[in-house]
């Protein structure tokens, strides 16, 4: 934690509203992109990041002065987010791999393209592509893949974030790539 | 034989065992097919980042509009009144100090003279009061906001009135975005006041307000004329002026029904 953080965190344990004002300022555009990633939905990024600021706000003086507060309130957003994916209504019945081949139609062109707006006509097909993959992923699927992928926690740490098995965490996450892969594949260049 | 696609993941994670790890490493540099495979794996899960998931560039002010949602929320929802003042040592220096006098206080009054017994209070009174209470407790509530739900109602109307007629640039806004702001936390008291008395059209009508006036209290005076010219556009597609105007005249007819209902029953 910085000077500036840890002070300005012990001014808004005394009831300083400016002082966590500053803190919602310093930390609400990373709590967005980890909420966003997590739930794939832009309201309910939003709403994930006032709820994460409204827990650390009462439970402020429970935080200890040593740790760092930035890593305290990702984790206050991570189960934010996982709580709001766990209310949400069950998905009908999670797209299975098989399901994605039909996604794998050829690609505009699949060797690489050097024509810079041929380039990007590719990049955002593949976008598209990763986008589809990623709505076509269960919500644990997506959860442990996000807190894999992008924020870099280890499988025992999502597991014990996601109340699953190492296991199960593990095989989400292959579920996970293994749809990405099928997504991709024809956009990846041959060796 | 060839490490299986799982463990090209785990390996590209580093999360294979150490015992494995440098197993699958030796093996992924001798053997074409395994290599191939993991280029591919790593190819695939690099293109993999925030642009393609989508995640939008935030606009500027993103922060002004979270800390403009969140603080009305804030004052409620701090953990209780003794987490608060035993939070910080110096609260608790204040706390420590207050509780001392008061108790001196309260023994040094004890000393001093002494209290004349009183006769106990029946019991049927104080149930009798205990029930008047708790059948008043609907009727204030549904009173109190009658009346200063209309007057909360009419301060909003003159703000967005002045947003939507006036004309000039956002600097000249300064006063409808302060008093924005302070109408922001009372018309969310209003919102759950209604919600809990079950009137679902000025909750519906409250939540409404509530996106325009944070959207104007979370203005910056640098906001351009397109962005005010959004904000009226709302007031105005939504018909939240009218909606305002016809639920307020509503009010004071409600209002006016129960100081008749009061006045009826306080002659009989």
């Amino acid at each position: 934690m910085t000077h500036t953080d840890a002070a300005t965190v012990a001014l808004a344990r005394d009831g300083n509203s400016e002082a966590f004002r500053a803190l919602v300022e310093h930390h609400s555009r990373a709590v967005y992109r980890l909420a966003h990633r997590m739930t794939g939905n832009p309201s309910d990024a939003e709403d994930v990041v006032q709820e994460t600021f409204l827990r650390a706000y009462k439970q402020l003086g429970r935080f200890e002065s040593r740790a760092n507060f930035g890593t305290w309130l990702h984790r206050i957003a991570v189960n934010c987010s996982i709580d709001l994916i766990r209310a949400r209504p069950r998905r009908e019945a999670s797209h299975d791999v098989a399901d994605l081949e039909v996604m794998n139609a050829p690609p505009v062109t699949s060797k690489a393209v050097e024509a810079s707006p041929e380039r990007l006509m590719l990049s955002a097909e593949v976008q598209e592509r990763i986008t589809s993959a990623m709505t076509s992923l269960s919500q644990m699927e997506r959860a442990a893949f996000v807190l894999r992928h992008f924020e870099g926690h280890s499988i025992e740490e999502i597991s014990r974030t996601l109340g699953l098995k190492v296991n199960a965490a593990k095989h989400s996450i292959f579920r996970a790539v293994k749809k990405m892969r099928v997504a991709l594949e024809p956009f990846v260049p041959a060796e | 034989m060839h490490v299986p696609e799982d463990d090209l993941v785990l390996h590209y994670y580093g999360e294979l065992a150490s015992q494995d790890e440098g197993r699958v490493s030796a093996h992924i540099a001798e053997c074409r097919d395994c290599h191939t495979a993991y280029r591919r794996l790593q190819q695939m899960l690099m293109s993999v980042d925030d642009k393609a998931l989508g995640v939008p560039e935030l606009p500027d002010g993103f922060e002004r509009i979270v800390w403009a949602r969140l603080e009305p929320s804030l004052e409620r929802g701090r953990g209780g009144w003794l987490s608060r003042l035993f939070s910080s040592p110096s609260r608790l220096g204040w706390v420590t100090a207050a509780v001392v006098l008061v108790v001196s206080a309260f023994f040094a009054g004890r000393l001093s003279r002494q209290m004349p017994s009183t006769p106990g209070t029946p019991s049927t009174a104080v149930t009798a009061t205990a029930a008047n209470t708790a059948a008043n407790q609907n009727q204030v509530r549904e009173r109190i906001l009658l009346i200063d739900l209309g007057e909360h109602l009419d301060r909003s109307q003159r703000v967005l009135v002045e947003l939507v007629t006036a004309e000039g640039a956002a600097a000249d806004f300064a006063g409808e975005r302060n008093r924005a702001e302070q109408l922001v936390w009372a018309n969310r008291l209003y919102r759950e006041t209604a919600a809990a008395t079950g009137d679902s059209s000025v909750v519906d009508l409250l939540d409404q307000l509530e996106r325009v006036l944070v959207e104007v209290a979370a203005s910056s005076p640098d906001s351009s004329e397109r962005e005010l010219a959004d904000v009226r556009r709302r007031i105005e597609s939504g018909s939240l002026l009218f909606k305002v105007r016809v639920v307020s005249s509503d009010l004071q007819e409600r209002r006016k029904a129960a100081m008749r209902q009061t006045g009826q029953r306080s002659s009989l």
